[in-house]
């Protein structure tokens, strides 16, 4: 192991917060031209990790070297300059702005827009991720928006580029796409660094793992030579079920929607066109699809927030399409929304006041107007208790919380209510595996006591694993229910719209 | 190098602790003020805040008016305050406050010279609908039409005051009056009146009013689905729409209530400590109530301190410059400093001061 294989080595890495050690001694090295994979728990302590490296966060003690120099970034734009770009979960990108306007907002001194234009054009096309700098970033897809930040990262010629979860909003065909380019990246002599949930694609890509447990380095091993199980297992110290549904006889239709139009009230969201479903009780009915193709509108159609017209959803042939939360709440139509935090939660109410945000209609949490604090905190307690919330207790503010116990928290107020028919959008999103399997787990004993469960996601694993029938919304459209079973990911793939335009790029790069 | 951090959770220490620091804050800084001025700031600074209360001399005529001018102050604030945790702007009470006097004082004067019962009570409710109806104009117009609450809200003050320059000069002038502006006065018509409950204490019924509406408020924010509503608006509009709170109810309910506690406070300083329909009967309670709720964190306990603090620098203020000459202008300052430390401070309710290097999560 000599110094000029290593790109970074990273030795004794420790960072304390009050109440918890995110990192703990943490050691590691990234070869040059190699794609490394981080895998970890929520809590693991890989954010703060890479936050490290990327300038964030000090480190109270232990060393960073990156490319056999000392590695003390107190800024990231102090690691920029060492040559370490960062892909966020998250895009920071204005809709309203073009490509080119996007990323010159991300340089320090950004030349002048036509070289800047040209540049993007240059890179994208080497990379095999074309882009038109001019197009408004509203009007990209999800994964082009995504390439809009690897363009933006690869325009600084970086050494390290650190990827925190890429996948989660692409197609099958994109992920292929992706992973070319990154391949083609590591060829040339980058160093990636990949944090991602989906150990299949870890197996796929990465050359190599290094796996955190509570803030501590517990393995390292050739993702190539172990199975998912094998990984998940590591990463969690234990082992843990794969959630079992029961096959039993589909009831009556419960929920059911007919020629669901509406219009979405964002001028850059997707409009839903005609969606019909229908969905038995013990049925899971899962909706697949790219973020950002009506997802959001399909939720608040159903959930009560937009209202439509009454006989386009129904419940037990009960209309609900005028009816507004509350009413449907009472009815038995509950939802969980993706965005967590200030959407199924408020930030900073306690979970007590969390609980009774929709629990307050089926759980009686209020009389004559007045709520009785001490049921609403008994109903967060039982949440807390029966899906594994990681908390204090129930006065806790909801924001205190880790993503992944936060939606355990949303997804089991509305399981504990009993509804009669529940759709969740992006369940499992941002959550640990051991969490996503308690998730999937809880979604299914729900539709094995006869309710009608509808499953929004982009994880096409997690759909495949739970849902009876399978469809895909595109563009606003869903397509006819498939029962799940059998279904490939090429089929799949091909449902959601093959690669959004931009197969043949990828093979005019190959 | 200072800097800040962001607590995980807001501190409820400091929340109660700011306003304190901010009062201390505000008595160095304005006593630099004052020695700049040339005046002894340790007996300016008495003569506003001791003075009022203890000196036997003033004492005796001051003490009361601090309730007489607490009292509107509150009632007004209480009311906005609602709003305000919803995101809901009523910039114009003074207008529903001028509205609601003008309605009591005429259905007062309607029955003059009748010695019923009934007339107090009958003014107390025509009040409180007249603040009402005059806030459900920029209420419906939001609902209906998503205009701006605080446009229309703070220019119907200016409609307002013409009404009551109109009311004053024509329709509720005097008959007995010798042709000078201003209505009869009702603190001098008995059935009409509102008068001092306990001799020499200032309180009337619209101070008993701000002190029920003070616990009606805390009980709707603590325990009612409404006050729950009205914070999560506030905090998480997407969350309340989730949740199923109407946006359109919710800003007919806070306007609503707003709109007729400013319109009781109007009637009961017209029939109290004013006495009368006059052209400057408007005194700038419906603004100034703006700033006691926020100095009192919206928060009901909150705002019945503040209300008190701010007529303490009120009536403090006017003593001041009777007894030491201080310019009206630093005594708006003085006042200008306590909202403004007050705000300064109020970052260490949800931030904490570290000193030493950067490293924030």
């Amino acid at each position: 192991m000599t110094g000029t294989d290593m790109l970074l080595e990273i030795d004794g890495l420790t960072k304390a917060y009050p109440g918890v050690v995110a990192n703990d001694a943490v050691s590691f090295q990234v070869r040059r031209g190699e794609v490394h994979a981080l895998l970890g728990e929520n809590g693991a302590g890989k954010s703060t990790l890479v936050k490290m490296i990327y300038g964030l966060v000090r480190p109270d003690a232990g060393t960073m070297r990156l490319a056999d120099a000392a590695h003390e970034p107190s800024e990231p734009r102090a690691a920029r300059a060492a040559g370490v770009a960062m892909v966020f979960q998250h895009f920071s990108l204005f809709e309203a702005l073009s490509v080119a306007e996007n990323v010159a907002l991300g340089m320090e001194s950004p030349p002048p827009m036509r070289t800047l234009s040209a540049r993007i054009a240059e890179v994208s096309e080497a990379y095999g991720l074309p882009l038109d700098p001019d197009r408004l970033v509203g009007d990209l897809s999800a994964g082009e928006r995504q390439r809009v930040e690897i363009v933006r990262c690869l325009l600084q010629d970086p050494k390290l580029l650190i990827m925190d979860e890429p996948t989660s909003v692409l197609t099958p065909q994109e992920v292929e796409i992706l992973f070319h380019t990154l391949r083609k990246l590591a060829a040339e002599g980058t160093s990636i660094l990949y944090i991602s949930h989906k150990l299949e694609e870890i197996r796929v890509l990465c050359d190599k793992a290094t796996i955190l447990r509570h803030g501590k380095v517990v393995a390292s091993c050739d993702p190539r030579e172990k199975s998912a199980r094998q990984m998940a297992e590591m990463m969690v110290g234990a082992s843990f079920l794969a959630p079992a549904r029961a096959k039993g006889a589909k009831g009556a239709p419960v929920l059911e929607v007919a020629g669901l139009s509406l219009t979405s009230a964002n001028p850059f969201g997707t409009s839903l066109k005609e969606v019909s479903f229908s969905v038995a009780a013990g049925e899971v009915l899962g909706i697949g699809g790219v973020a950002g193709n009506g997802q959001d509108e399909l939720l608040a159609a159903l959930s009560g927030e937009a209202l439509v017209p009454a006989g386009q959803v129904s419940l037990k042939g009960q209309a609900m399409g005028r009816l507004g939360p509350v009413a449907r709440r009472r009815a038995g139509l509950c939802a969980a929304p993706e965005e967590r935090l200030g959407h199924a939660a408020a930030p900073d109410m306690s979970l007590t006041e969390n609980a009774a945000l929709t629990g307050i209609t089926r759980q009686r949490l209020a009389r004559n107007g007045f709520i009785d604090w001490s049921r609403a905190r008994g109903f967060a307690e039982q949440i807390i208790a029966g899906f594994d919330v990681r908390t204090p207790g129930p006065e806790n503010a909801a924001r205190a919380l880790s993503g992944g116990n936060l939606q355990k928290f949303v997804i089991g107020r509305e399981v504990l209510q009993k509804p009669a028919a529940l759709i969740v959008n992006q369940p499992t999103w941002g959550v640990d595996a051991a969490a996503a399997a308690a998730i999937r787990q809880a979604l299914l004993d729900l539709a094995a006591g006869g309710a009608a469960v509808v499953v929004i996601s982009q994880d096409l694993d997690e759909l495949l694993e739970i849902s009876d029938r399978f469809a895909v919304l595109n563009e606003g459209r869903l397509s006819a229910p498939r029962p799940a079973e059998g279904l490939t990911m090429e089929e799949i793939g091909l449902m959601m719209g093959g690669a959004h335009g931009m197969h043949e790029a990828h093979m005019h790069a190959v | 190098m200072i800097r800040l951090e962001k607590r995980p959770v807001p501190s409820t220490r400091w929340m109660i602790a700011t306003p304190f620091l901010a009062v201390a804050l505000t008595m160095v800084a304005g006593g630099l003020m004052f020695a700049a001025l040339g005046k002894d700031p340790v007996e300016a600074i008495r003569t506003i805040f001791w003075d009022p209360l203890f000196n036997p001399q003033f004492a005796s005529y001051s003490r009361p008016q601090l309730l007489v001018k607490a009292g509107p102050l509150i009632l007004i604030a209480i009311g906005l305050s609602l709003g305000f945790r919803a995101g809901i702007w009523n910039i114009g009470a003074e207008g529903q406050y001028i509205v609601g006097a003008i309605c009591g004082a005429a259905v007062g004067l309607a029955f003059y010279p009748a010695e019923v019962w009934y007339i107090f009570p009958l003014m107390v409710i025509a009040g409180g609908l007249g603040g009402w109806a005059w806030a459900m104009i920029p209420a419906i117009l939001k609902v209906r039409f998503h205009t701006n609450e605080i446009l229309v809200s703070l220019l119907l003050v200016y409609v307002a005051q013409n009404l009551l320059s109109a009311a004053a000069l024509g329709w509720l002038r005097n008959p007995e009056g010798g042709g000078f502006p201003g209505s009869r006065n009702l603190s001098q018509y008995p059935a009409a009146a509102n008068p001092e409950l306990i001799a020499g204490t200032g309180m009337h019924w619209g101070v008993a009013a701000a002190f029920i509406a003070v616990i009606a408020a805390y009980i709707l924010l603590n325990r009612h689905v409404t006050g729950y509503h009205i914070k999560l608006a506030g905090q998480a509009p997407r969350a309340a729409r989730f949740a199923g709170v109407s946006t359109g109810r919710l800003v007919v309910f806070c306007l609503g209530v707003s709109g007729a506690l400013a319109g009781l406070a109007g009637l009961f300083e017209v029939a109290g400590p004013a006495g009368q329909i006059s052209i400057d009967f408007a005194s700038g309670y419906g603004f100034t109530a703006i700033i006691v709720a926020f100095l009192g964190r919206l928060h009901p306990v909150g705002i019945l301190l503040a209300g008190l603090l701010m007529a303490l620098t009120y009536i403090g203020g006017e003593l001041s410059q009777f007894m030491l000459g201080v310019p009206a202008a630093a005594i708006q300052a003085f006042q200008g400093m306590l909202l403004f430390f007050l705000l300064g401070v109020d970052v260490l309710t949800n931030y904490r001061i570290r000193f030493g290097k950067r490293e924030v999560a």
